[in-house]
């Protein structure tokens, strides 16, 4: 097997671990709960008989590391059992909103990833300008501000005062691009917002350090011009740490999606993990909090994978 | 009469300012078509900043503040960002000092050499094929090959030579050679220095060399400017400049250049101090046989007397900078016995008493890296005290202003942070941090390679001085054969981990030695204009090669390399020691007789040049 | 390393300004809010900004300032102890590991690392759903969450000067760990510590305050200001400065902060939040 090759797959083995770990986590967090999980789903006056058969049908009655690997095993059949609210099948929620969450997220990186390349890259281009200082300014801004100001900010202006947008989501409204540009562009901008401030921040600290290399000074000593400098000199020797701005960027989305959807009643996984930490309806939460941290592990993966492929170094030894 | 054509490069009255600050100050030279012509300065001489300025560039910070910069029809200072790019690498080209760091990553060779003859206007075939031809010229091995790599997977004499090629690509008017052999090891010196030097006589090209290395620069210019603190010293032709240099500066540089040994005669001694017999080290976990999975120190043994210097001369990556970190417990050996006056030394830290490590001191060549940033001058000399004598109060004091007196530091300092100190200061108060420990041994790990020529020889004085006042016995490392001549009583080669030669210090005199010595002895450039042409087709073909990896694991690692290899025996079976008459031990299969056969032709340039018994 | 702490720029001096204000206000709000805590309603819910009630009345027609001041304490009091407590153990954890090395650094290493992968509004959520949200669990569930960020960017900085060959001569001097993590390392990072306790503070308020927007933070009848922005979620309609005044609180103490610490060398900047 090629060095590469091992790099990556002990990456990708790395990854996996760290999902196990973080399964582990999450267990044992929503093993804290205080109290008997049957007594408080079935009420005080619920028949002693009934709360047994719930333990039962629960596992609780079982150890904690075989409920544990019940657990895992279920999760990895896309079975993790059934809400403890509304008795529905957890794969059943959890399908009709995901792919709305999923839907939010693409159009925000859509949005804010040119925007915050762009960004970045200008600022450094033209670092000490009075153009950089104006964009370090709205990125340490905008990092620092929660999100919820953002998106109360952007009501204000373009529902209650421009009427221009609907301040809540009513419904998913996709029959014509301007219905879902009416429809999305609150929840878009706000998240936008925080992700464009984030990479664009990254991107201009990794480009300047390659700026500042000899490799830089020695191409323009030998007459490259500006605009050549950065695409062809410059950039590819900054795609790893981009990439990882990028992916480390999804874990503030994923933060801003759980306010934004909640904000704006928007259906989607975040809403409904919220709901389910209110009304504490655990398998529920268990199953949310893990498919978040799957996806964030992914990207960050993959993005780490792109790092060791752009790098010259561990391509061509 | 005067027939002569007009200079290709006027330069009159440069200033350059960095802030309210000059560091440059009134510079005016002329080059000649055809000419090279050397700036020779110690760090902060301005050097490089002229330099970069004949191309029309400042540092950040920097600004061109006056004065005016011909290069042949142009004037680089007053031409605009767009015409400045048409102007850079076409008329003028560069090349840098670290090669490693002036090539670009994640770009093919190829792309990297072409580009500016492309961006020129060239057709990319032409470009290439010219690049070839360059390539063929600097003799790089694989010249068809060599430009599908990426920077990384080649060596640093190799790189060096290809940012000649990239700056020679554009047949341009002037070429400016900035250190470029500063990054490179003696051996790997000599064939880029040749590389360099035939390529701009066949092709006539104009040149401007700037390096702080006298005996280098003697070997490429014409002519030679010296330059401190941004002035001009003197400006003169380099036979004239070696042979009767008109400046006291210059003559401070050239007495540097050639240290005068510091000798101190030995007390005579029973038993060694230090003795050190078939010593393992390396990093990484250990096999089976308890060699570390990268060894470094192959079997090395050797003894220093109390009160004698042993110097340990060795290329980068050769161990020596391991060794101290054995001796000193910071790398425990994997295999060997170390003792100390008669007295066996645990290999870990943590096994040692406190006073066995008082009496090894080890002192760092950085001392930026070597001195806690955050800690005082009398912070940084009062841990030893208190923690080796538990001195306190009015005693420390005392104590603290005694060292900094032994090492001619003013007590003034006591209260400043390191950053507060210049370079020689500082390595100054590195020594004085080890001295107060009261060591029997010092291990002084490259201690003047960081030091400019003239600090560096303070320091060797004050050394030599320290050893006649205190008797303390001192392992000296370093890879510069001026300073090990200066100031050892023995002295050790090492090649790939192996003490491949030890002996007193006339073994660097005397021949016969072992191959790479005869190398290394022979690739010092000597302060004299002709050396470079001089040496043998032998030593250059040995020098071509390089230690390589693979090499390093063989029984003989220099056999690859060795012109005199006994084909069939070196590759296989581990060299015997031999005692030659001239005091030496060796490791080679060769006996005395036939290396002095081998090396009578071919006597080192070095040992002709250098009559060193008679400093004595 | 620099030894200036601050330049006088008007951006960090501002910053400093700010902070320094919530601060004071946080430790000395009650004496100066005009009415008591629980003071009952003013007049209208969702008033103006007016004399009576200088940023407004809240959804029961409370002053406004009055919540503001009281508020404070918990988002100044709260984070801070969290903050403390998750750089305190971070900074001591690092330290040791950077010093000893060998397996403890690895299993720490690894398993904090595992931590960091948690999303720190996520992890928080499901704790909260385990064992609800009193004062102690969320500054202690704060507190671990950001553990391990500054566990990473400690020993980051920790182990690059433990390679230096000042911590070596150290080591051949004879030095012990504790020696050598306090007097030969811990100087030289307490700056980029300093800086990276700044953005971790930030990163506490805001998910703090983010927890108290969902309603699943600080419980009634005690509100930060996180809380504040929920419970005039109505008056949005309105535009009601009772909704932006307990925003605006928080996004002056973040940028304040951030303000304060541009001029620090930053080790944090790459890690999430």
């Amino acid at each position: 097997m090629s060095p590469l090759a091992r790099l990556i797959l002990a990456r990708l083995a790395s990854g996996l671990l760290t999902l196990l770990t973080v399964s582990l986590l999450v267990f044992l967090a929503t093993e804290m709960l205080p109290g008997d999980v049957a007594q408080a789903v079935l009420g005080q006056s619920a028949t002693p008989d009934a709360v047994a058969a719930l333990r039962a049908s629960m596992h609780l009655d079982q150890p904690g590391w075989l409920r544990y690997l019940l657990w895992l095993q279920g999760l990895l059949s896309f079975n993790p059992g059934h809400s403890l609210v509304n008795d529905l099948p957890i794969a059943t929620l959890v399908g009709s909103r995901l792919p709305n969450s999923l839907l939010l997220a693409a159009l925000t990186a859509l949005v804010a990833v040119p925007i915050a390349l762009t960004l970045g890259i200008t600022a450094a281009v033209w670092r000490g300008s009075r153009y950089d200082r104006i964009v370090g300014l709205f990125t340490i801004s905008a990092v620092s501000v929660p999100e919820f100001l953002v998106a109360t900010l952007a009501v204000l202006i373009f529902a209650v005062q421009l009427h221009w947008l609907p301040s809540m989501f009513y419904r998913l409204d996709l029959s014509s691009p301007l219905q879902m540009l009416r429809v999305f562009a609150l929840p878009v901008i706000t998240l936008s917002f925080v992700v464009i401030a984030q990479i664009a921040r990254m991107t201009r600290a990794a480009l300047i350090n390659v700026l500042d290399s000899a490799y830089i000074e020695m191409a323009v000593l030998k007459g490259v011009r500006p605009v050549r400098l950065v695409l062809r000199h410059a950039l590819p020797n900054v795609l790893g740490p981009v990439v990882n701005a990028v992916a480390l960027s999804v874990s503030f989305l994923l933060g801003g999606v759980i306010i934004v959807e909640t904000i704006f009643n928007y259906p989607g996984l975040a809403k409904l993990m919220v709901d389910a930490v209110s009304t504490r309806d655990m398998p529920l939460v268990q199953a949310c909090a893990m498919i978040f941290c799957a996806a964030y592990l992914l990207l960050v993966t993959l993005a780490d994978i792109t790092a060791i492929l752009a790098n010259p170094r561990l391509r061509h030894r | 009469m005067d027939d002569k054509p007009p200079p290709l490069v006027e330069v009159d009255k440069l200033c350059v300012t960095a802030g309210a600050q000059t560091i440059v100050r009134d510079v005016s030279f002329t080059i000649a078509p055809g000419e090279v012509l050397a700036l020779i300065g110690e760090s902060g001489s301005g050097k490089t900043t002229i330099a970069l300025s004949l191309l029309g560039h400042a540092r950040p910070g920097c600004r061109i503040a006056s004065g005016s910069i011909r290069v042949g029809a142009h004037l680089p200072i007053r031409l605009r960002p767009a015409e400045l790019a048409r102007f850079r690498g076409r008329h003028v080209s560069y090349i840098a000092q670290s090669a490693a760091a002036a090539f670009n990553p994640a770009q093919r060779l190829m792309a990297q050499v072409t580009e500016s003859a492309i961006l020129h206007g060239l057709p990319r075939a032409d470009a290439e094929a010219r690049a070839r031809t360059l390539f063929r010229a600097l003799a790089l091995p694989d010249p068809e090959g060599v430009g599908a790599l990426f920077p990384h997977q080649v060596s640093g004499g190799q790189l060096q030579r290809l940012m000649a090629a990239m700056a020679l690509i554009t047949e341009p008017q002037l070429v400016i050679l900035d250190e470029p052999t500063t990054a490179l090891d003696v051996t790997t010196q000599i064939e880029v220095l040749r590389a360099f030097k035939q390529v701009v006589r066949e092709r006539g090209a104009t040149a401007l060399y700037v390096s702080h290395d006298l005996a280098v620069v003697a070997q490429m210019a014409d002519r030679i400017i010296v330059l401190r603190d941004g002035a001009m010293q003197e400006m003169a032709p380099t036979a004239t400049m070696l042979a009767a240099p008109a400046h006291p500066y210059t003559q401070s540089l050239l007495a540097a250049a050639e240290p005068t040994p510091r000798l101190i005669a030995p007390p005579v001694a029973a038993a060694p101090l230090l003795r050190v017999e078939n010593l393992v080290a390396g990093y990484g976990p250990r096999n089976a046989q308890g060699q570390p999975m990268i060894p470094v120190l192959h079997d090395v043994g050797f003894s220093i007397a109390p009160g004698s210097v042993l110097g340990v001369i060795g290329e980068s990556g050769c161990g020596k900078s391991t060794l101290a970190q054995v001796i000193a417990g910071l790398l425990p050996a994997a295999a060997g016995r170390i003792t100390l006056d008669g007295e066996p030394l645990a290999p870990a830290l943590a096994d040692r008493s406190r006073d066995q490590l008082r009496r090894i001191q080890i002192v760092f060549q950085s001392p930026d890296m070597a001195l806690n940033p955050a800690h005082s001058v009398r912070q940084l000399l009062g841990r030893p005290l208190q923690f080796y004598f538990g001195l306190r109060g009015a005693e420390l004091d005392r104590r603290i202003a005694a060292l900094l007196d032994m090492v001619r530091l003013p007590a003034g300092l006591a209260a400043r942070l390191p950053a507060g100190l210049s370079g020689g200061q500082k390595q100054r108060l590195n020594l004085a941090r080890a001295l107060a420990a009261e060591p029997a041994l010092l291990l002084c790990d490259e201690v003047t390679s960081a030091l400019d020529t003239v600090v560096a020889a303070a320091i060797l004085d004050l050394l030599a001085e320290l050893r006649r006042e205190l008797g303390i016995a001192c392992m000296f490392i370093s890879h510069d054969l001026s300073t090990i001549r200066a100031i050892c009583d023995q002295v050790m080669i090492l090649y790939a981990g192996r003490a491949v030669e030890q002996g007193g210090r006339q073994v660097m005199q005397q021949t016969p030695m072992h191959p790479y010595t005869d190398l290394l002895l022979s690739s010092v450039p000597a302060l004299r204009t002709g050396w470079l042409d001089s040496l043998s087709a032998t030593h250059l073909a040995e020098a071509e090669g390089g230690l390589t990896r693979a090499a390093a694991a063989l029984p003989c690692p220099f056999q690859p390399r060795c012109a005199v290899r006994i084909a069939g025996v070196c590759e296989r079976q581990p060299p015997p020691l031999r005692h030659l008459a001239k005091g030496a031990e060796i490791l080679c299969h060769h006996d005395e007789a036939a290396l002095r056969a081998a090396q009578q032709h071919d006597a080192p340039a070095f040992a002709s040049a250098a009559p060193l018994a008679s400093a004595h | 390393m620099s030894g200036i702490l601050i330049r006088h720029r008007p951006a960090s001096l501002a910053g400093l300004l700010v902070v320094g204000v919530w601060v004071v206000l946080a430790a000395f709000g009650p004496l100066l809010a005009p009415h008591a805590e629980t003071a009952a309603s003013l007049g209208i819910p969702f008033d103006s900004i007016s004399r009576a009630a200088p940023l407004g009345t809240d959804y029961l027609g409370r002053d406004m300032l009055t919540r503001i001041l009281y508020g404070a304490r918990y988002t100044v009091g709260v984070a801070a102890i969290a903050t403390v407590l998750a750089s305190l153990s971070g900074t001591l954890l690092a330290l040791a590991a950077a010093t000893t090395g060998g397996w403890i650094d690895t299993c720490l290493s690894r398993l904090l690392d595992a931590m960091i992968s948690l999303p720190s509004l996520l992890f928080a959520l499901v704790v909260v759903a385990a064992v609800g949200s009193t004062i102690p669990v969320l500054i202690l569930t704060a507190a671990i969450i950001y553990l391990p960020g500054a566990y990473r960017t400690v020993r980051a900085l920790a182990v690059d000067i433990a390679a230096m060959e000042f911590v070596k001569v150290a080591r051949a001097r004879g030095e012990g760990s504790f020696y050598i993590m306090h007097t030969e390392i811990l100087p030289n990072i307490v700056l980029p510590v300093l800086t990276d306790f700044g953005l971790r503070f930030i990163y506490v308020v805001l998910l703090l305050s983010g927890l108290s927007f969902l309603g699943l933070g600080i419980q009634p009848p005690y509100a930060d200001w996180g809380s504040l922005v929920r419970e005039n979620m109505e008056g949005l309609a309105y535009g009601a400065p009772a909704i932006i005044m307990p925003a605006l609180a928080i996004a002056s103490l973040t940028i304040g902060i951030n303000l304060l610490i541009d001029s620090l060398p930053k080790p944090g900047d790459a890690d999430g939040r």
